[in-house]
């Protein structure tokens, strides 16, 4: 047990504090600090841009995605340096929020099905953020049942025609490339049916809808699918082996571990810090400093688990399903956080806008995300079902449709 | 960089430790001290005190195995595990530690070796009824070496042979005013009463004082300062016993949601079950991280062991109370029999969630430490 750096480690450190303090772009350190969930936005520059800016200069000095090989554009470095980078990357990590589904999910199913030609050609540009990647994997009818999904592909000549739709597709509006999951064969069970491909979605015949959200941003997307052509060299493993190919891409989803899930509660200490009630400092209270503290355990438990877990990485273990906990406890905690941060400003905490609302609005922003993080990459209920059945062994939900042709399940209630 | 008690000799430790608490503490071993033939297993004590986890903390120049804290950390969690019926975390966390962190050369040397060996059994006699750990809640006295007053709950206050408590010796009204003693409970001038408590098997006393010698320990003056230091390393041992507590109650809720029938399923099967132990997971789960956080503070002597030590002790108790309520819960009417252990892990949870001073001093602490931290 050793929180210390090594030796080694001190001097990796020392590096990349070093290369970021003279490289990071300094101009919106203050802006992204001051952003949260649900705002992160520059009011004088397009976030998109600097990002894929930034992203381009770790990429060409060997700081862009850091634990992937070097051949397709990372700098093989260990589950530990990563940590150590973005301890010191910081609030500069939080213009990453766009490349990870592309750097944690895409980029290592790709490592692990495509062919290396393609690997070669399609990964540098990804870590590099020149070319952003989405994941096509959710549908209007599928949820939580991933398996159920209806998006056809089928076999014409060398190509797969592709017709359906895709729904809740972060980043699809200015994705170039995803990773596409499509039912090639609906005469057995659900998840026996399935084929995976990635594909360019500047192709013809991929329409992508923005979707307004409920907090107004529109950060995911309707995509949908009208006689797609994507040639068999692009399919990532084998046909009808799609689940098992995404289940890689969960698997890996995990692997995201460390960069930190965002729980509201530095926001919250520093506020009730500053704030003043009823005539004195917020922080003195007594029902407050109850709520700090245990919103200050989770937050350091949740902290101290994913270091854990990047120790049994080091050691060559693989990510395991109790990482789940991370999105569990801290997409209820940001929600509670938020509330009872508008709870504290009182009548005031209607007001919503970043010029008008305290603290520039941020916990208002955050109120209104939230529900969204309860949901995106399995709802509360799902988390918790993968630790009930994963971790603690218990019996799997009954599922009715499992051995049925996925053309016989129903499709409409009551 | 390393987060984990990965090493081999430590998992060789937890693997001996908790064969030997398995044979020797199964829970009809419990059940004989709380059904009160016993105010503790003393065979229990003779044999940890054979393997070396008495004294596991304790430098070899006072008999001790001199292995360190981070052994302890492992020892306790087992300790908890077992729910075992001994004064551990009195003789070891409190009254060791005390010893360790201000006794005199004299102190130590009488002391340490006997606790090491099970020959003495010690606690810390902090609180005088109801209250936090609070010098203004100290009214006992000392003067001319003279204790008079009265400590309640003691913890294994009727079986200690030494106690450690804090005492009145100013004024002043500053934390200066309170110093600490060492007095040998049988040497005379101490009535001890045993107090019917919510966990039979960690017996609580109260202890009156009536001009009873007393050796200071540590210097005058200083008591609050050396206090603090030893709850807060007493916070982050008792944390582990708290989470082996918590695992164990997870586990029997885990076993009996497997077994037992319902509705023609297993009850495991149902979401609602499913997700009480998944949430059980997850709150052991933190308090675990939040712990090994803590280890390494309290192993390294680190700045960081009070904002560590009050994050281990909020998060642990939070977890063992949430784990033992919830495994009597899964168990449905049965959970609630005597004849079943659940109640067992309840009673402990409960007592040492207030052992050391309630949820909500932890809680202040927690957070006049981090403002600390961040001021500077």
């Amino acid at each position: 047990m050793n929180f210390d750096d090594t030796p080694q480690e001190a001097a990796f450190r020392a590096t990349a504090r070093a290369w970021i303090a003279a490289n990071a772009p300094k101009q919106h350190e203050d802006e992204l600090r001051k952003s949260s969930l649900g705002r992160t936005q520059l009011k004088n520059a397009n976030i998109l841009d600097v990002a894929k800016a930034w992203q381009k200069k770790k990429a060409d000095a060997g700081w862009a995605c850091l634990h992937w090989p070097k051949d397709y554009g990372g700098r093989g470095a260990s589950p530990i340096e990563r940590v150590i980078w973005q301890q010191e990357e910081g609030v500069f990590g939080k213009l990453s929020a766009m490349f990870i589904i592309g750097h944690g999910m895409c980029g290592p199913t790709m490592m692990a099905f495509a062919r290396e030609e393609h690997k070669r050609k399609y990964l540098p540009p990804l870590a590099s953020g020149e070319k952003v990647w989405c994941q096509l994997f959710s549908e209007p009818a599928g949820g939580s049942d991933v398996a159920g999904l209806r998006t056809r592909a089928e076999k014409d000549g060398d190509d797969w025609v592709i017709n359906g739709q895709k729904i809740w597709t972060s980043g699809a509006h200015y994705s170039d490339y995803g990773i596409l999951l499509t039912r090639t064969d609906p005469n057995v069970p659900k998840h026996k049916g399935l084929t995976m491909f990635f594909l360019d979605m500047k192709s013809r015949g991929v329409e992508v809808r923005p979707i307004k959200q409920a907090n107004g941003n529109s950060d995911f997307n309707e995509v949908y699918f009208t006689n797609v052509r994507i040639p068999d060299h692009q399919r990532l493993g084998e046909v009808n082996d799609g689940w098992n190919v995404s289940l890689t891409t969960l698997m890996n989803e995990r692997m995201s571990i460390g960069a930190g899930v965002a729980t509201g509660f530095p926001e919250l200490f520093d506020y009730c810090s500053s704030l003043m009630l009823d005539g004195g400092p917020a922080i003195e209270d007594r029902s407050v400093r109850s709520k700090l503290a245990n919103y200050a355990v989770k937050a350091s438990g949740l902290k101290y688990t994913s270091m854990r877990a990047i120790s049994a990485l080091s050691r060559g273990e693989r990510p395991g399903p109790e990482n789940s906990i991370g999105k569990l406890v801290a997409g209820s905690m940001i929600q509670e956080v938020a509330m009872y941060a508008l709870d504290l400003q009182g009548a005031a905490g209607v007001v919503s806008g970043p010029e008008d609302a305290e603290v520039a609005g941020r916990f208002q922003a955050m109120l209104l995300r939230a529900p969204g993080t309860r949901v995106e990459g399995g709802t509360d209920e799902i988390m918790r079902n993968i630790i009930a059945e994963r971790v603690l062994g218990l019996p799997g939900d009954i599922r009715v449709d499992k051995d049925v042709p996925f053309n016989k399940i129903p499709t409409k209630g009551r | 960089m390393n987060f984990d008690f990965s090493d081999d000799q430590k998992q060789q430790l937890r693997d001996q430790a908790r064969k030997f608490l398995g044979e020797k503490c199964p829970p009809k071993a419990v059940r004989v001290v709380l059904d009160g033939k016993s105010p503790y297993d003393k065979e229990l004590w003779k044999g940890l005190a054979e393997m070396g986890f008495l004294g596991v903390a304790i430098p070899e120049e006072f008999g001790g195995a001199g292995a360190g804290h981070l052994e302890l950390c492992v020892i306790a969690e087992e300790m908890g595990r077992a729910n075992a019926p001994v004064p551990f975390s009195s003789t070891v966390y409190l009254a060791a530690e005390a010893l360790l962190i201000a006794g005199s050369e004299a102190q130590k040397t009488k002391w340490l070796p006997a606790i090491a060996s099970g020959e003495a059994i010690g606690t810390l006699a902090l609180f005088e009824g109801t209250g936090n750990p609070s010098p203004k809640n100290i009214k006992l006295t000392a003067s001319n070496g003279l204790l008079n007053g009265v400590k309640k709950p003691v913890p294994d206050g009727a079986i200690a042979d030494f106690a450690i408590l804090a005492a009145r010796t100013g004024s002043s009204g500053r934390d200066s005013d309170i110093s600490l003693f060492l007095v040998d409970l049988k040497a005379g001038g101490v009535e001890a009463k045993s107090l019917t408590n919510l966990d039979p098997t960690r017996g609580q006393a109260e202890l009156t004082f009536k001009n009873c010698k007393a050796e200071p320990l540590g210097a005058a003056g200083e008591g609050w300062s050396i206090l603090t230091q030893v709850l807060d390393r007493a916070a982050v041992l008792m944390a582990f016993e708290q989470v082996g507590g918590a695992d164990r109650a997870l586990e029997m809720g885990r076993d009996y949601a497997l077994d037992r029938i319902a509705f023609g399923r297993p009850i495991g099967s149902f979401q609602a079950i499913k997700h009480m132990l998944a949430d059980m997971y997850v709150s052991a789960t933190l308090a675990r991280s939040n712990s090994y956080y803590g280890a390494w503070a309290l192993s390294t002597n680190a700045a960081e062991l009070p904002e560590a030590a009050a994050a281990a002790r909020i998060s642990a108790t939070q977890a063992f109370q949430h784990c033992a309520k919830n495994n009597i819960q899964v168990h449905g009417g049965m959970g609630f029999t005597w004849e079943f252990d659940c109640h067992m892990y309840y009673r402990r949870a409960n007592v040492l969630a207030l052992g050391l001073g309630s949820l909500s001093y932890w809680e202040d602490q927690l957070i006049d430490r981090m403002r600390k931290k961040n001021a500077a």
